[in-house]
């Protein structure tokens, strides 16, 4: 049958069973946009600006392992869509992003709302097209799909001009795909797997240090699974949280600049470590020179072979998807003769039991002022650790990732690479929409919350009810913490003034404000919202204490065992 | 240390992009780049020169295989290979110079491919440093113009660099 280019395109959505498209209409999809409007086996969202529309689709995808599926006109939409993109590359998060572009004829002319689209976007997805020729149209988006989903994932952007979506070929969705350039490696070499379970049994101080690998590639139960049939220590990074769960007695908290002080002293002082889809970046493991004072061998799982020794060499290198190794590893360890070293880990066991004596992230809540921590903590209590916690960037997001305790992957759902402020409302519609039972919260700051406020109209057209928990300081929290630690306390442009009166703001959109101003109220507020407002968006301004840091701290550039405490200033 | 890596990529529009924008966006080396099409069409064969510990080649390596659009990948300084580059000289030859430039181009054997009452062009193929050589040893002022490809290289024997 002959369809057009427009109709292809959502044919070929329709074939990947896409629920939702997150997009903005504009000059150059027209012709797709006419075509979605004919049919209604999937939805459109229509956001209030293309970032949100990638943060809500990454989001999307975070939270539910589908791939999250955008939609952006030419020029400014796609320019506007490169903060989501780029957000998403950094934490591997399977997307795929169509966008309009000129007519074939007008590209290269400087035509109305023309760019560089695949030029652009090069560095910051993990492949893009140029759609040339309506034949190709359809192979082209599948491959989309495939090369999103396999291997390390990533987004991948089509770029399909207006003629294209207006002229006829005949269609047929292809079944399978096969590119003879690109075969991601999915088994483990037995071999490297075997030397692991030796150099794991013969371990004194050994570590597990598990990343966002685990969640993206669903390889959570594995992992509790190994960890548990060996009893021995986990840590999480900000980007694996949820992927052991939390309230586990193995796990140490999580680790890096903001780590527990005993999963980095644990992680610095161990003799065996097995890296599970991490990549020990400079937030995680400080010093890479500092980190390496220390002999240990390093065991490193992950599916991208550019992932191992790029920052620490390794001993035992292993590519593969982390499941299938993981189960792998299991046969082996059950099958081999050897046993962990009991005394070794007991002995190691009572060193992190003392590193813990230290309760490194204990603050004090008084009667006047409202701690962060304090409402983190209570959000936990309210929520029964059980909501999906969406954050944007900075001291907010290291509060919520050290005291929201994640026992279930695919939670916890923050800019981890990229660092990106405004993903935290725009994710937690993406959340919503994956899982539309789910209780949905952004932890947010002022600062943050204001770079995608206009989302507030998104989700009240959905009809999406997000707990906003807003811990107001009235600073760029991280950057007047770092100002005041580095910087002789020069608060350069790190204090906020005239901030708008948010719960008028959230009120103005048909939502709920709270304002939340002193420590007692923290929780009957959250309860009432919570219950009382289990439907509606809810904007909980809480007033928080402005000087308050996080800790414990490895200042950049520094090991991983020299970290600021709380109680040493 | 210097590393010849060869390259099958796709033929595609904007494949040379993708490995340029690699090297620039993680601040890896090229001396030079050069890249044209194989007896398959559909393939390119580039041969890139650059340097870096050993630690930075592996990385070089690993992340041009994670191209999507690259087929394979080969150190070629791994093992016994060959290189050869092209030059093309444009030079002063007139006078006494006519004739030692000449004799010269000869010593390298080189071939003069375009001749004027005044000038040359000569054309040279060796490894890197013997065109180097050559430049070195004619006067430097009576050199009018270089162009040069850059290398290529080949596996010796058995290494075939293949679909």
């Amino acid at each position: 049958m002959q369809l057009t280019g427009a109709e292809i395109v959502i044919r070929c959505l329709q074939e990947e069973k896409v629920e939702y498209v997150f997009g903005y209409p504009g000059g150059s999809v027209l012709y797709i946009y006419d075509e979605l409007f004919k049919q209604d086996k999937f939805k459109h969202v229509l956001v209030r600006h293309e970032q949100a529309a990638v943060h809500a689709a990454d989001a999307y995808s975070r939270s539910s392992n589908k791939i999250g599926v955008c939609l952006v006109t030419s020029g400014p939409g796609v320019t506007n869509a490169v903060t989501g993109i780029a957000t998403a590359h950094m934490d591997s998060v399977p997307m795929v992003i169509i966008s309009g572009q000129v007519p074939t004829q007008y590209i290269g002319q400087d035509a109305f709302q023309e760019c560089d689209t695949v030029g652009i976007t090069r560095p910051c997805v993990k492949h893009n097209f140029l759609v040339k020729d309506v034949k190709d149209l359809a192979i082209t988006l599948k491959k989309a799909f495939y090369i999103a989903k396999t291997g390390r994932p990533g987004p991948v952007l089509v770029d399909i001009p207006k003629d294209i979506t207006n002229q006829k070929c005949e269609f047929e969705y292809p079944k399978t795909v096969a590119m003879r350039s690109y075969n991601p490696v999915i088994k483990g070499h037995s071999g490297q797997i075997k030397k692991a379970v030796q150099m794991l049994l013969e371990a004194k101080r050994p570590m597990i240090y598990a990343g966002g690998g685990v969640i993206l590639s669903d390889a959570a139960e594995k992992l509790v699974k190994l960890a548990r049939s060996l009893g021995y220590p986990v840590t999480n990074t900000l980007m694996g949280l949820g992927g052991y769960p939390a309230t586990d007695k193995q796990w140490l908290g999580m680790l890096g600049m903001h780590g527990t002080y005993e999963a980095n002293m644990a992680m610095q002082n161990c003799d065996v470590l097995i890296a599970v889809g991490a990549r020990f970046d400079d937030r995680v493991i400080g010093n890479p020179v500092h980190f390496a004072e220390v002999a240990r061998k390093i065991i490193h799982i992950d599916i991208d072979p550019s992932s191992i020794s790029k920052r620490v060499k390794v001993d035992v290198p292993i590519v593969g998807n982390l499941p299938d190794v993981l189960d792998e590893l299991q046969k082996m360890l059950e099958a081999s003769a050897g046993v962990p070293d009991a005394k070794a880990l007991a002995s190691w066991w009572k060193q992190i039991d003392e590193w813990r004596g230290k309760k490194s992230l204990k603050y004090k809540q008084g009667k006047e002022i409202i701690m962060p921590q304090y409402v983190v903590e209570k959000l936990y209590e309210v929520t029964g650790g059980d909501a999906f916690i969406t954050s944007d960037v900075g001291q907010h997001q290291m509060w919520a990732a050290q005291y929201y305790k994640f026992d279930k992957p695919r939670r916890w759902i923050n800019s981890g690479g990229l660092g990106t402020m405004g993903v935290g409302l725009p994710y937690a519609m993406g959340v919503r929409f994956a899982n539309p039972k789910a209780t949905v919260a952004c932890v947010t700051g002022e600062g943050s919350i204001q770079m995608n406020i206009q989302e507030l109209s998104t989700a009240k057209q959905f009809r999406l009810p997000i707990k906003i928990i807003n811990l107001n300081n009235r600073y760029l929290g991280m950057v007047r913490q770092w100002q005041q630690m580095f910087h002789g306390n020069r608060y350069a442009e790190s204090y906020v003034d005239a901030l708008p009166d948010f719960v008028k703001l959230a009120e103005a959109y048909g939502h709920v404000g709270m304002k939340i101003e002193r420590p007692a109220d923290v929780e009957p507020a959250l309860r009432e919202a919570f219950t009382k407002h289990k439907n509606d968006l809810v904007f909980m301004d809480f007033l928080t204490d402005q000087t308050a840091n996080v800790y414990p701290m490895v200042a950049a550039g520094k090991g991983l065992s020299e970290m600021i405490l709380a109680e040493e200033l | 240390m210097r590393h010849i890596i060869s390259i099958l990529i796709e033929n595609e529009a904007g494949a040379l992009s993708r490995v340029s924008g690699l090297f620039s966006a993680r601040a890896f080396n090229i001396e030079s780049l050069t890249v044209a099409p194989t007896e398959d069409a559909s393939l390119s064969r580039m041969t890139i020169v650059s340097s870096g510990s050993d630690a930075v080649i592996e990385q070089i390596t690993k992340q041009l295989n994670k191209l999507i659009d690259v087929v394979k990948v080969v150190d070629l300084s791994e093992a016994a290979h060959i290189e050869r580059e092209l030059m093309l000289v444009k030079v002063r030859a007139a006078g006494k110079d006519r004739e030692e430039m000449k004799r010269i181009a000869d010593i390298f054997r080189g071939r003069i491919i375009d001749v004027t009452d005044s000038t040359y062009v000569i054309e040279l193929t060796g490894n890197g440093s013997k065109l180097d050589a050559f430049l070195e040893a004619i006067d430097r002022s009576l050199i009018l113009e270089t162009v040069r490809t850059g290398v290529s290289g080949i596996g010796r024997g058995d290494r075939i660099l293949k679909v």
